[in-house]
């Protein structure tokens, strides 16, 4: 199944794209695909990073099972205001 | 009214927005860009977001903020894009009858953006720029 990622801030930079779409087994979680990503895109190993998880603009848990066409994005450290 | 813009935030509107016959108190909290973070010498502000579900987060601290006190109306707008030294970065305007609960929904309001809504903001300092991160507690060191 396809998923869809979008890139923001330090990861953006990172990856060297704003978006992405990756095709992964059914049932991959948020954490496969994480791992995934970052073989496409060694940068995006972040050292002490944490991240939040958002799919389809809710924030889940990394163990979240993905469904085809999610919108998927790793949210690094936020710092509005 | 919970919106991100890569506009000059209008104060004005937003007052008029929250205006409501049965307030007896306005709170308008405005965040502004500072000249100095952690010794650095900043010299421009620069905003990401994750537009939808930051707009979506700042509609659900609004709703939970009503949930929490007796407020009237709330409006909050959080600019994006590059941001001048002293402007408005965010600003949070509550109406409610009584004082307390809008001071009260404000400081939520704004303490909440910090921690859940996606917007990212990169100092632009004499020397470098760094990605501003709070959960990690520093700055990251983008390479």
């Amino acid at each position: 199944m396809n998923v869809r990622i979008k890139f923001f801030a330090i990861l953006r930079e990172r990856a060297g794209v704003a978006e992405a779409s990756k095709d992964i087994d059914a049932g991959s979680s948020v954490a496969d695909l994480w791992r995934q990503l970052q073989k496409d895109y060694p940068k995006l190993d972040v050292p002490g990073i944490r991240l939040l998880y958002a799919v389809n603009q809710n924030y889940v848990g990394l163990d979240h099972k993905l469904n085809e066409n999610d919108e998927v994005v790793f949210v690094p450290p936020v710092s509005g205001g | 009214m919970f919106r991100v813009t890569d506009k000059p935030i209008n104060l004005d509107e937003l007052i008029r927005y929250v205006t409501d016959p049965e307030a007896g108190a306005i709170v308008p909290f405005i965040g502004t860009t500072r000249n100095n973070n952690e010794g650095r010498k900043v010299i421009a502000l620069d905003y990401d977001a994750y537009p939808e579900m930051a707009e979506k987060e700042l509609a659900r601290i609004g709703a939970d903020a009503a949930k929490k006190w007796p407020i009237c109306r709330m409006a909050i707008v959080h600019r994006l894009g590059p941001v001048q030294i002293g402007e408005a970065s965010v600003i949070i305007v509550v109406s409610s009858a009584h004082r307390d609960a809008a001071f009260a929904a404000s400081r939520f309001a704004i303490e909440e953006i910090k921690k859940t809504v996606p917007i990212w903001k990169k100092e632009v300092f004499e020397g470098g720029e760094v990605w501003i991160g709070t959960q990690t507690g520093q700055p990251l060191k983008t390479d």
